[in-house]
C-alpha cells in the first residue's frame, strides 16, 4: 500500500510539532523517519496510524484519503518502543488479540493455526504459553511484531523499536526485520534517532529537523551527499574546520578543498575522521594531538590546530603516536558549506 | 555469631542499635495502647454482663434494623463509587482535557474535608430551609432525615477512595496498552474489559474495600443528616453512639463488636487481595503495579 503526505501540520499547544510534511512511501518500501528528539518523527508516524490527529494536510492510502479514519478501522500495524504486550495475556493471546476483536469472524482452529504460523515466522515456536514478563526483551519485540502482523495490515509502523534493547540483539533484531520484510513485503516506516540502524536497515532515510524534512535518499545518498552542516553532523562523526571560499575551492591552511557551488567568503569544512590523514611532515594542517583512543578496530586521535579547533581521526592500529606529538593534517575529502 | 568481634559490622547508615530499638519500642508501646488495647475493651465488655445480654442486643429490632440500613447503604453507595472512581481515574489518566488539574483536586475534596462539614453542607442544600428544600418538599420527596440522605452523605465521604487507587497505577500504566488495542481493531469497552481492566483489577478491588469498610463505619456525616430515628434512619455507628448515651454500656459494646467484626474481614480481605497484588508484580516485573 503505497502512503502519501500532502502538507501534514501537527501542533501541540503552541509547540509546532510537524511542520508541512509531505512524503511519498511507496508500495513494499522499507523508510526511516530519523532525526533528533523533538524533531517530530513520532508524532508523523503516530499521525499515519490514527494515533494522533493532523491539524492540516493530508494522509493518502493508497488512493483513499485516510486522514480522518480513526486507528481502529484505519487497518495499521503498530510496534510500541516498550512492546506494550498485554501483561496479563499469553504470548499467543497477545498475538491472536487483533483476530479476536476483529469485525471479521475467525473460527478457534483458524486463530490457532494463524498464531502457530506467526510464531514460527518470529522464531518463537514454543514459547505461546509463557507471559511477556517471562521472556526477553528481544523475545517480547518480536512477539509485538507478530501482533502487529496478525490483522493483515496494509502497513507497519514501528516507533523506535529496537531502543529498548542492548546494543547485540538490536543489530540481530535489525537483520532479521530486514528479512522478514523481505518475506511479506509489506510497506514499513520505523522511527529512530539511530543513525548507524536507519542506514543498516531502510531502503530510503528521512532526516527531519524541527518538524521538517531536511533530506530524504537512499542510505547512500546521504551519506555521500549531504546537503547541510546538519545532515553531515547527525549522521556520524564529523570534523568542522573554518575555510575560506575563492572560486570554487575552500582554503584552510595550506590546504584546499573542492568546492564547487559554494559562494565566495566563509565557509565550513566538515570532513569525517576517515579522512582524515596524520603525517610528521607538512604540507596540511598543523596540529597537536592531545589524546589518543584505543578502540577495537584501530585508534582513535583526538588533536587540536593552531586556531583551537579540535579534530578527531583514526590511525592503524599499529601507528606509535602520542599525546603531545605535533604533525599535519591532510583531508582525502569534505564537504564545504557556507557558514 | 554477631558477638564475634572480628565479625561485628559498622551500623549502616541510620541503623545504631539504640536508635532501632528505641524506634521500635516507641512503635509497639503506642500501637498497644492506641489500637490494640481498645479492640480488647470492646471484645471484653460486650460479653461483660455475659452471652445473653449479648445475644439480646444483637438480636433486638433496632441493632438489626440499624445492621441492615448499614449494609444496604454500602450496597448502594459502593457499587455507585466504583463506578465513579473508575471513570474519573478513567478520564483523567487516558485524556487530555481542560481542567483535568482542577478534577483532581475535586476528587481529593471528600478525603481531606471533615465529614461533618459534608453533613452540614447538605443541611443547607437539601433541608427544608435550605437550596432545593422548599421544591423538594413541593415533589415530597424526601431526602434529609431519610434513607436517601444517609446513602448520599455516605457517598460522598467516600468518594475517592475508588479513584485514588487507581490514577496512580493507571498514570504509570501509561496509554501504550490501550494504543495498542485500539490499533488491533478493539472497541473502546473491548479495550476497557479486556485491557485495562485485569490489568488494574487488584488495585480496584482494594479500593472498593478501603469504600466498603468507610461507609459501614460512616459516623460523621451520616449522623447530621440522618436524624438518629430508632429502627428508622439509625445505622450500626449511629446505634452504638445511642445506646452508649443511654448508659447501655454492654449494648454499645456488642454493636460495636459487630461492626470491629466487619473490619476484621475487611482486613484479612485486604490482606489476601495485596498477597495476589504482589505475586502479580513479581510475575509481570512491572513496579508500575505496586500499588500501595
Amino acid at each position: 500500500m503505497k502512503i502519501r503526505l500532502e502538507n501534514v501540520v501537527k501542533t501541540f499547544e503552541t509547540f509546532r510539532a510537524v511542520k508541512d510534511v509531505s512524503l511519498d512511501i511507496e508500495s513494499g518500501e522499507l523508510v526511516a523517519l530519523l532525526g533528533p528528539s523533538g524533531s517530530g518523527k513520532t508524532t508523523i508516524l503516530r499521525m499515519v496510524a490514527g494515533l494522533e490527529y493532523s491539524d492540516g494536510g493530508h494522509i493518502y492510502f493508497g488512493d483513499q484519503d485516510a486522514t480522518d479514519i480513526p486507528v481502529r478501522d484505519r487497518g495499521v500495524g503498530f510496534v510500541f518502543q516498550h512492546y506494550a504486550l498485554f501483561p496479563h495475556m499469553t504470548v499467543a493471546d497477545n498475538i491472536a488479540f487483533g483476530m479476536k476483536v476483529s469485525k471479521v469472524k475467525r473460527d478457534k482452529a483458524a486463530i490457532d493455526a494463524r498464531v502457530t504460523d506467526l510464531l514460527r515466522l518470529v522464531r518463537l515456536e514454543g514459547l505461546g504459553d509463557r507471559f511477556a514478563a517471562q521472556i526477553s526483551g528481544g523475545q517480547r519485540q518480536r512477539v509485538a511484531l507478530a501482533r502487529a502482523l496478525a490483522v493483515d495490515p496494509k502497513v507497519l509502523l514501528l516507533d523506535e523499536p529496537f531502543g529498548a534493547l542492548d546494543a547485540n540483539v538490536r543489530r540481530d533484531l535489525r537483520r532479521w526485520l530486514r528479512e522478514i520484510h523481505s518475506e511479506l513485503g509489506i510497506t514499513t516506516l520505523f522511527v529512530t534517532h539511530d543513525q548507524e540502524e536507519a542506514l543498516d536497515l531502510a531502503d530510503r532515510v528521512v532526516i527531519l529537523k524541527d518538524g521538517r524534512i531536511v533530506q530524504q535518499g537512499t542510505p547512500q545518498e546521504v551519506c555521500r551527499d549531504p546537503q547541510s552542516a546538519f545532515v553531515m553532523k547527525f549522521l556520524g562523526d564529523a570534523n568542522m574546520i573554518a575555510a575560506e571560499v575563492r572560486d570554487g575551492r575552500a582554503y584552510t591552511g595550506d590546504v584546499s578543498v573542492d568546492a564547487v557551488g559554494v559562494a565566495d567568503g566563509k565557509a565550513e569544512l566538515y570532513a569525517r575522521p576517515a579522512d582524515l590523514d596524520w603525517s610528521e611532515q607538512g604540507p596540511g594542517i598543523a596540529a597537536t594531538i592531545s589524546r589518543v583512543l584505543d578502540r577495537p578496530d584501530g585508534r582513535r586521535v583526538l588533536a587540536a590546530t593552531g586556531a583551537g579547533e579540535a579534530l578527531e581521526f583514526d590511525v592503524e592500529p599499529e601507528r606509535q603516536v602520542r599525546a603531545g606529538e605535533a604533525g599535519f593534517v591532510t583531508l582525502r575529502r569534505a564537504k564545504v558549506f557556507a557558514a | 555469631m554477631s558477638n564475634h568481634p572480628s565479625r561485628r559490622k559498622p551500623p549502616r547508615v541510620g541503623d545504631n542499635p539504640l536508635f532501632r530499638r528505641t524506634l521500635i519500642g516507641i512503635v509497639l508501646v503506642i500501637g498497644f495502647f492506641m489500637v490494640l488495647a481498645p479492640l480488647v475493651i470492646i471484645a471484653v465488655e460486650a460479653f461483660a454482663k455475659g452471652w445473653q445480654v449479648y445475644r439480646d442486643t444483637i438480636i433486638h429490632p433496632d441493632t438489626l434494623h440499624a445492621v441492615g440500613l448499614t449494609v444496604l447503604a454500602a450496597l448502594i453507595a459502593v457499587p455507585l463509587n466504583t463506578a465513579f472512581g473508575i471513570a474519573a481515574a478513567w478520564a483523567i489518566t487516558k485524556f487530555d482535557f481542560w481542567g483535568k488539574r482542577f478534577l483532581l483536586v475535586v476528587i481529593e475534596i471528600p478525603f481531606s474535608v471533615s465529614p461533618i462539614v459534608a453533613g452540614v453542607a447538605y443541611l443547607f442544600v437539601y433541608g427544608l430551609q435550605g437550596l432545593f428544600g422548599p421544591l423538594l418538599d413541593a415533589w415530597d420527596i424526601k431526602i434529609l432525615f431519610a434513607i436517601p440522605g444517609i446513602i448520599i452523605a455516605s457517598m460522598f465521604v467516600t468518594a475517592s477512595f475508588v479513584a485514588r487507587e487507581l490514577i496512580p497505577l493507571m498514570q504509570a500504566q501509561g496509554r501504550d496498552l490501550e494504543e495498542a488495542a485500539t490499533s488491533l481493531g478493539a472497541s473502546g469497552f473491548r479495550t476497557f474489559l479486556s485491557v485495562t481492566l485485569p490489568n488494574v483489577k487488584w488495585a480496584l478491588l482494594y479500593g472498593v474495600i478501603l469504600c466498603n469498610a468507610r461507609v459501614m463505619g460512616e459516623f460523621g456525616a451520616v449522623s447530621v443528616v440522618s436524624g438518629n430515628i430508632r429502627g428508622q434512619t439509625n445505622t450500626l455507628p449511629l446505634h452504638i453512639e445511642l445506646l452508649y448515651h443511654d448508659y447501655q454500656a454492654a449494648g454499645a459494646f456488642a454493636s460495636a463488636s459487630i461492626l470491629a467484626l466487619l473490619a476484621v474481614f475487611t482486613i484479612i480481605a485486604k490482606v489476601l487481595l495485596e498477597r495476589q497484588g504482589a505475586g502479580r508484580v513479581r510475575k509481570t516485573a512491572n513496579p508500575a503495579e505496586k500499588t500501595s
